[in-house]
C-alpha cells in the first residue's frame, strides 16, 4: 500500500490513489457485474453468464496466449489514449484520434509494401511516417482553433469523416490495391517493415508484438513531456487558466497546434503498430474504431499517463475476453461493448462510487 | 433569528483551520469577524453554510440544532452567504440569477419569470438595493452584482447574512451604498456576520468584533471601546505599524515613458485616448481612479497582454512595439496583476508550479528542455519563508490557501527577483494589516533601490500612503497630477471627474 501511495504522490499531478487506481477497478468491477446481470435479466441462464464470467477472465489473462492477445489489442489503445491524454492536459477534446490513425495506417501501408529496406531500418521509417502523418491530420484541428477558433470537437469529427472517405479512396487507387482484387484492401507490406513478435521463440503464435514495448516506452515519454518538461509545463497551463498562461508568457495559439500534433503523433504511431505489428495492409475498416475506445482509455486513466497504460491494458483484456465468451459462452460481442459503456458512466460519476462504497475512500 | 455556534473545530490534514470556536449572533445584529490571512474565517462560513462538515462542535439556530450537509440546506434555515468570489452566471439576467436553483413555476413547470420578477423587485426597493431586474450580469459593474448576490439570499429568506470581505472589491463610493445596506438589513432584523480586513470598516458599522488567530477566537471588543491599533494587534499578536516610512529620496532617469497612447475597444470606443506618463527611477506614481476608468487596459497595454491602437511605450530608452508579454518580462519589469484567480495564479497547480509561471523557461528553472523541479521547489520554500505564506506544505494547490496568503505567494514571486520596474495593482487586495505592512515597506524598499514603481489602486489610502507623485484617471484620460502630500479630498474630487 505504501508503494501505491509513493506511486500516486510520485507520479501524479496531485491526483489521488483513488482516482488513478480505486475507482476505475471498482468501475470495471462494477460494469462486469452489471453486465452479466443484464445477461441473466434478458433470459440467460445463470450457468451461461458464469461460463462468460469465466471465459472473460480466461480469455484475457488466463493463459499466455490470453495475455499475448490482451497486449496486443491494449497497443493500439495506449498509443492513441497517450495522445488524447496530452490533449485533455492542453484543455483539447480531441475527437479525432481515430482519422489520425487511419492516416497514419495509410502511410505506414504505403511505407511498408513501396521498397525494401534493412529490416530495423524499415521499421524505424514505417513508424516514422505514421506518426508523422498523424501528426500532420491533428496539426489541422489545432491550427484552425488557434487561428478561427473552430471547436477542436467540430472539426475533429469532420476530419475523422474526410479520413474515412480518403480511406475508401486510397484503397481503390490502383498503386496501392491488392493486384487481382476487386475489393477495397491495400497490397501488404513486406516482411522487413513488420514489427517482430516479443514470443516468437517460445510460441510463432503468439501475437504480441515490439509495438507493446514501444508502448510502454512511449508512456514513460509522455509522462516525462507532461510533468518534466517546459513544453507539457505550458499545455498544462493552457489547459487549466488561458488568461494566466498568457501572462505567465506563454502563447497558448503555438501551444495549442503543438499539443494537438502530439497527440496526433501519437494515434498516428496507434495506425503504423497495427498496419507493421497485426495487420500487414489496409482495410476499410482497419481502425477499428480504437479511436473511439481510446478516449474511453483516456478518461479511464485520468488523463495519466501511467493510468492510461493500466486502462489500456483493461480495454484490451476486455477486448480479448469478450472474444472468448463470444466463443464459449455464446454471448454476443456487444455485451462488452455495454461494459465498456457502463465503466464510462461510473468513471464520470465517481461521486457516485464513492456513495456506493463508502467504507473505501475513508 | 439567533445564531450559535459551539466548539466548532475543522483540520485540512495536519492544519487547524478552526479549533472549538464559540461564537453568537443575535437578531439586529453586525459582527465583525477579524483575524489574519489563514486564521480561518472563511473556513468557519464555510461550516456555517453547509460546504464543510466540521470536524467536532455544532450549529444552534433559536437555541435548536442544526446539521447542514449542503448550502441549500443552510438556505432552507435561513442562512445565506455572499461570497467574495461572486457566484453568478455572466450571460443570465438579474432574475435568472437569482432564481437560479429555486425557479418558481407555473403549470407545466414552465417558470414564472413575471412573478420571479415582482418578488426581485419588492425585495430591491425594501432594502434601497437598486437593480434593473433584465439586465444580464456581465453588463453589470462589480458593487450592482453584489447587489444581486444580496437579493439572492434575500430571495431565499435568508436571516443570517454572511459577508465574506465584500469591500475588498467594491469602489470608495459602493463601499459606503453598501453600508447603508447593511445597516438597512440590521434595522429589519436580521443577523449579521461581516468579514474584513479594514479595520475602520468594522469600527463604523459592527454591533460588535470577534477576532480570529490561528483557528482560535482570541478576543471580543466593542467598536466604541477599541481602536484601530488594538485591533491590530489581536489579530497579529504584536505590535503594527500602521503607518508607512517614507523618506524623500531624489528620484532618477525616467524608465517608462508612454507618448500619446490610445487604445479603442473593439466597437472602436475610446477605451485611453491620449495618455502621457512618465515613471522615474526611485520613484512610485499612484494611479488614483475610480475602477473601470482605463486602468486595467492601460496596465494590460504596459504588460504586452492587450494591443495598443496609437502612441508609443518605451521602457528604458526603447521603444516596445508589439511587445509580448514574456519580452516585457524579460526587461526587468515585474507585473502584479489585480485579479490573482484569473490572471496570477492557477488554482489547480501546486505552489511550486505557479512559483514559476512566468520564469519556467529561464535558465534558473530548465535547461530549455526539461523542468528543473528541485530549483523551483527551492525557490518556492524560500519565497512561502520570506512572505510569511502560511502553509505546511509548497505541493498544495493554490486554491487550497487563503485568500490572503495566495496574494502573498503572488507578491512574494514578483518582488523577490531581479527587477527593475513594478507595476503593481490592487497590491494589497484581501491581505491582512500585519502583510499589508510587510508589502507595503517591500515596495518602498524597492523604490528606494533603484526601481521605478507604477501602483494601480482602488484605496485611496494607499496610493496616498505609497506615492511620490499622484495621477488621476477619468474616463480614460489623465484628468490631474498631485504631488504627494496633496489633499485627499481633492483627489477624490478629481476620481470623481470635476477638476
Ligand atoms: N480546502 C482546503 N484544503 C486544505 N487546506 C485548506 C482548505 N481551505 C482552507 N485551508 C487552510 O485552512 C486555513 C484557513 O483558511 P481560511 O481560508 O479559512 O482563511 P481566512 O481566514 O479566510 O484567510 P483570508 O483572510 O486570507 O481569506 C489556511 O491555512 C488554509 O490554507
Ligand atoms: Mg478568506
Amino acid at each position: 500500500m505504501k508503494f501505491f501511495i509513493y506511486l500516486s504522490n510520485y507520479f501524479s499531478n496531485r491526483e489521488t490513489i483513488q482516482e488513478i487506481f480505486l475507482i476505475p477497478v471498482i468501475a470495471t468491477l462494477l460494469a462486469i457485474f452489471l453486465g452479466l446481470l443484464l445477461l441473466i435479466v434478458s433470459g440467460s441462464s445463470t450457468q451461461i453468464a458464469l461460463t462468460a464470467l469465466v471465459a472473460l477472465f480466461t480469455g484475457s489473462f488466463g493463459s499466455l496466449s490470453a495475455i499475448s492477445e490482451t497486449f496486443t489489442a491494449a497497443t493500439p489503445l495506449i498509443f492513441a489514449a497517450l495522445g488524447i491524454a496530452v490533449g485533455f492536459r492542453a484543455g483539447l477534446f480531441n475527437i479525432g484520434a481515430e482519422g489520425q490513425i487511419i492516416l497514419g495506417g495509410m502511410a505506414a501501408v504505403v511505407i511498408g509494401f513501396s521498397f525494401q529496406l534493412p529490416f530495423a531500418i524499415h521499421l524505424i521509417i514505417i513508424l516514422l511516417s505514421g506518426a508523422l502523418f498523424g501528426a500532420f491530420y491533428a496539426f489541422i484541428a489545432g491550427w484552425l482553433k488557434a487561428t478561427t477558433g473552430a471547436h477542436e470537437v467540430i472539426t475533429t469529427i469532420m476530419l475523422n469523416l474526410i479520413a474515412y472517405r480518403l480511406l475508401d479512396f486510397f484503397l481503390r487507387m490502383p498503386a496501392i490495391q491488392k493486384e487481382g482484387r476487386n475489393d477495397p484492401i491495400s497490397k501488404s507490406i513486406f516482411e522487413t517493415a513488420e514489427l517482430p513478435r516479443i514470443l516468437y521463440l517460445l510460441d510463432p503464435n503468439l501475437r504480441v508484438h515490439m509495438g507493446f514495448l514501444i508502448a510502454i516506452v512511449a508512456v514513460f515519454f509522455v509522462y516525462w513531456l507532461i510533468f518534466h518538461t517546459t513544453i507539457g509545463y505550458e499545455f498544462r497551463a493552457v489547459g487549466k487558466s488561458v488568461e494566466a498562461s498568457k501572462y505567465g508568457g506563454i502563447n497558448p495559439a503555438i501551444t495549442i497546434v503543438l499539443a494537438m500534433s502530439i497527440a496526433g503523433l501519437l494515434a498516428g504511431l496507434a495506425g503504423a503498430c497495427q498496419i507493421a505489428g497485426v495487420l500487414g495492409r489496409a482495410t476499410p475498416g482497419f481502425s477499428a474504431g480504437i479511436g473511439f475506445d481510446a478516449i474511453a482509455v483516456a478518461l479511464l486513466g485520468r488523463a495519466h499517463p501511467i493510468g492510461v497504460l493500466f486502462a489500456g491494458i483493461l480495454f484490451g483484456a476486455l477486448i480479448a475476453g469478450g472474444r472468448a465468451m463470444q466463443v464459449s459462452a455464446n454471448v454476443s460481442l456487444d455485451l462488452i461493448t455495454v461494459i465498456q459503456a457502463l465503466i464510462i458512466i461510473f468513471i464520470a460519476a465517481p461521486i457516485l462510487i464513492r456513495k456506493l462504497f463508502p467504507w473505501i475512500f475513508k | 433569528m439567533k445564531l450559535k455556534l459551539n466548539e466548532i473545530s475543522k483540520s485540512f490534514g495536519p492544519v487547524k483551520a478552526n479549533s472549538d470556536i464559540n461564537l453568537t449572533v443575535n437578531r439586529g445584529e453586525i459582527l465583525g469577524l477579524l483575524g489574519e490571512n489563514g486564521a480561518g474565517k472563511t473556513t468557519l462560513m464555510n461550516i456555517l453554510t453547509g460546504l464543510y462538515k466540521p470536524d467536532s462542535g455544532s450549529i444552534l439556530i433559536d437555541n435548536q440544532l442544526k446539521v447542514f450537509h449542503n448550502p441549500r440546506e443552510a438556505n432552507k434555515n435561513g442562512v445565506g452567504m455572499v461570497h467574495q468570489h461572486f457566484m453568478l452566471v455572466p450571460v443570465f439576467s438579474v432574475t435568472e440569477n437569482i432564481i437560479l436553483g429555486t425557479e418558481p413555476t407555473t403549470t407545466f413547470n414552465k417558470i414564472d419569470l413575471t412573478n420571479a420578477k415582482e418578488k426581485v423587485l419588492k425585495i430591491s426597493s425594501e432594502y434601497n438595493l437598486d437593480v434593473d431586474p433584465n439586465q444580464l450580469i456581465e453588463k453589470l459593474p462589480v458593487g450592482i452584482q453584489q447587489r444581486v448576490e444580496i437579493i439572492k439570499i434575500l430571495f431565499r429568506d435568508a436571516e443570517i447574512l454572511i459577508f465574506d470581505e465584500p469591500t475588498a472589491v467594491l469602489t470608495p463610493q459602493e463601499v459606503v451604498e453598501f453600508f447603508e445596506i447593511i445597516k438597512n438589513l440590521k434595522k429589519a432584523g436580521k443577523a449579521i456576520i461581516f468579514i474584513t480586513h479594514k479595520l475602520h470598516e468594522v469600527l463604523e458599522v459592527c454591533d460588535r468584533i470577534n477576532v480570529l488567530r490561528s483557528g482560535k477566537i482570541v478576543g471580543e471588543e466593542l467598536p466604541k471601546k477599541t481602536t484601530n491599533k488594538k485591533l491590530a494587534e489581536l489579530m497579529v499578536g504584536r505590535k503594527v505599524n500602521l503607518k508607512t516610512n517614507r523618506q524623500i529620496v531624489e528620484k532618477g532617469e525616467v524608465l517608462l515613458e508612454v507618448n500619446n497612447l490610445s487604445i479603442l475597444s473593439e466597437n472602436k470606443e475610446p477605451l485611453l485616448s491620449n495618455l502621457d506618463v512618465k515613471l522615474h527611477k526611485n520613484e512610485i506614481l499612484g494611479i488614483a481612479g475610480v475602477q473601470g476608468n482605463g486602468q486595467t487596459e492601460f496596465i494590460e497595454a504596459l504588460t504586452g497582454l492587450r494591443k495598443i491602437s496609437s502612441g508609443k511605450i518605451s521602457y528604458f530608452g526603447k521603444e516596445c512595439k508589439n511587445f509580448s508579454p514574456r519580452k516585457i518580462h524579460q526587461l526587468g519589469v515585474r507585473h502584479i496583476p489585480e485579479d490573482r484567480q484569473k490572471q496570477g495564479l492557477i488554482g489547480d497547480f501546486s505552489l511550486t508550479e505557479n512559483i514559476i509561471l512566468n520564469t519556467y523557461y529561464e535558465k534558473k528553472f530548465s535547461n530549455n528542455i526539461a523542468l528543473n523541479w528541485s530549483n523551483a521547489k527551492k525557490e518556492a520554500k524560500r519565497i512561502i519563508e520570506k512572505f510569511d505564506v502560511r502553509t505546511n506544505s509548497e505541493e498544495i494547490s493554490a486554491d487550497k490557501l487563503s485568500g490572503g496568503n495566495q496574494q502573498k505567494l503572488l507578491i512574494g514571486r514578483e518582488m523577490s527577483r531581479s527587477i527593475n520596474l513594478l507595476i503593481a495593482s490592487q497590491p494589497t487586495r484581501g491581505v491582512d494589516v500585519g502583510s499589508i505592512e510587510y508589502i507595503h515597506n517591500q515596495i518602498v524598499m524597492a523604490r528606494n533601490k533603484g526601481i521605478g514603481v507604477l501602483l494601480n489602486s482602488t484605496e485611496l489610502d494607499e496610493i496616498i500612503a505609497l506615492s511620490d507623485r499622484i495621477i488621476v484617471f477619468y474616463e480614460g484620460r489623465v484628468i490631474a497630477e498631485f504631488p504627494s502630500n496633496a489633499d485627499p479630498n481633492i483627489i477624490g474630487l478629481a476620481m470623481a471627474g470635476v477638476n
